[in-house]
């Protein structure tokens, strides 16, 4: 899934300062997985918003809405009756969401609740962790179903560096060094050799540093 | 065809069987060229060639290849230093060709710290290619005359090419093989991280000439003098991927004041005999950090001087 984490109330507050209209969409995809940006988080946010402005003698309206998806154009069309009445919208969406409703709704101001994070998952309640880097061309199986270009901090396909300590990864002992990980679980599965297999620089024009990525499914495209 | 791959001094020396000894330089944090051309005279006939660092542990410092081409006007030989950290592919094969287009044959081809270490945490990070594919680079231009693109060099840079190894980081067991796949890669000689747990090197060591990688690359042993007990805690626990035993420690904080300087230096010269005479290790790389007057001291006291003239 996406993660996403809220951003400081105060930075909310600050962007919609002079709005006396709001409208928090929320998302029951991926952000409701992880707990920022579902129903019940913008019923959270509203209420918040509502009772910083009163204590600061500018009350305001905030209303609550939760669309399926806010990545697909179907849903976000559920707003266009209402999204007229508001001086501004909050998404707390990842951030495919405020641009989808940017891109709908041109003449309406959107703003960001949510700072995204990584595409990853839950490792134990309340905590999630990184996975995958979005890089077009998926080498796990090479690495022991691990992704070093998401994992390592230099993203390193012939790791471990020298900074590798402990199974933890020179940046922070809270990192942890997926090339420990690696060379341990290939060792387990009798596939060292493969990994002291030199690896060729990767080409990354399926990355982001390819440009601005599409991708066109002939056979869905009406 | 020189029967050299670079025709370094460095390269010579340890071709011809002798035992290397080099040495680091650090760029100022500035263009204090003065400074520079000061600590670097200290190195001059001491070594075969000096390091000279890329902004390393990512503070930012004077490009090493503009260092590189002050020490070789000082007559030095430098070790021209490369990070993956703030270079793409492009940036990475101009500067190879730029570095000896000027007259550098020596280098050595590095990941890089952390940007996180440095003074500039809030840098993007390139890591285009990896230490390895850098070695790779290297080679591919020198001795298939090849861009990474498979297009033509027009004249390949014919450079001696470096890597590290850091026997201490972990996992232990796999870092010979680490380096067998550096020496692959087309890793002419090693220098390794700084060496304190002389066990764990013999060990290394020990593996690394079972498999015979002495024969087929020039490994040089890492020596850093400890100045102080607390650069020696420090480097036992703030550095990752340095091991420094407890009893070297104890062996400092044993010396009394004033004299623990003196008890690194003993130290470090200790690790030099047994180098000398250790299977597979062709050399020592000395890296008195920003303790560069003292390296005449250490070389002489090591019997390393005169330098061989080859």
């Amino acid at each position: 899934m996406i993660v996403a984490q809220p951003k400081p109330i105060k930075e909310i507050l600050e962007m919609v300062k002079d709005k006396k209209k709001l409208l928090v969409v929320g998302c029951k995809g991926c952000v409701t997985v992880c707990n920022v940006g579902g129903a019940k988080e913008v019923g959270i946010l509203a209420a918040s918003l509502r009772i910083a402005r009163k204590r600061s003698g500018q009350e305001i309206q905030v209303d609550e809405h939760t669309l399926e998806r806010q990545c697909d154009p179907e849903y976000v069309d559920e707003l266009k009756d209402i999204i007229g009445d508001y001086d501004a919208v909050i998404s707390i969406a990842c951030g495919v969401g405020p641009q989808f409703l940017s891109e709908r709704y041109p003449s309406t101001r959107i703003f960001p609740g949510v700072n995204t994070q990584f595409m990853g998952g839950a490792v134990e309640h309340g905590v999630w962790s990184e996975r995958c880097a979005g890089c077009g061309t998926c080498v796990v199986h090479y690495f022991g179903g691990l992704c070093p270009i998401a994992r390592c901090s230099k993203s390193l396909l012939n790791g471990p560096c020298g900074g590798s300590s402990h199974g933890k990864c020179e940046i922070s002992k809270d990192v942890e060094c997926i090339w420990d990980t690696i060379v341990r679980k290939m060792t387990e599965q009798g596939r060292l050799t493969e990994l002291i297999e030199f690896r060729p620089p990767k080409s990354w024009t399926t990355a982001r540093d390819g440009g601005p990525r599409k991708m066109i499914r002939e056979e869905l495209v009406k | 065809m020189s029967e050299y791959k670079s025709g370094s001094n460095l390269e010579k020396v340890l071709k011809s069987g002798q035992f290397a000894f080099t040495g680091e330089c650090g760029p100022p944090q500035g263009a204090n060229v003065e400074h520079l051309r000061e600590k670097a005279r200290h190195l001059k006939g001491c070594v075969d060639a000096v390091n000279v660092t890329d902004n390393q542990t990512a503070v930012v410092r004077m490009s090493s290849w503009a260092a590189s081409l002050i020490l070789l006007q000082e007559g030095i030989e430098p070790n021209f230093q490369m990070v993956c950290r703030d270079r793409n592919r492009l940036a990475i094969q101009s500067d190879i060709l730029g570095v000896y287009s000027l007259g550098i044959r020596n280098m050595l081809c590095l990941s890089g710290d952390h940007q996180k270490f440095g003074n500039h945490p809030e840098a993007k990070n390139v890591f285009d290619i990896d230490s390895m594919q850098l070695i790779y680079t290297v080679k591919t231009m020198r001795d298939e005359g090849k861009f990474l693109n498979g297009q033509d060099v027009d004249v390949p840079p014919r450079l001696f090419i470096g890597a590290a190894s850091n026997p201490f980081a972990e996992p232990f067991d796999f870092r010979v093989y680490r380096l067998a796949k550096k020496i692959a890669a087309g890793a002419d000689f090693i220098q390794t991280q700084c060496i304190y747990n002389m066990d764990k090197f013999r060990e290394f060591m020990k593996r690394a000439v079972d498999m015979g990688l002495h024969e087929k690359c020039y490994i040089l042993a890492g020596v850093t003098p400890m100045k102080s007990v607390g650069m020696a805690t420090y480097m036992a626990k703030q550095v990752p991927g340095m091991d420094v035993p407890d009893s070297l420690i104890r062996r400092l904080r044993g010396a009394g004041k004033g004299k623990v300087a003196e008890e690194g230096i003993k130290f470090a010269l200790e690790q030099i005999e047994e180098f000398k005479e250790m299977k597979g290790v062709a050399g020592v790389h000395l890296m008195a950090i920003e303790w560069e007057h003292k390296v005449p001291e250490i070389a002489e006291r090591a019997g390393m001087l005169p330098r061989p003239v080859v």
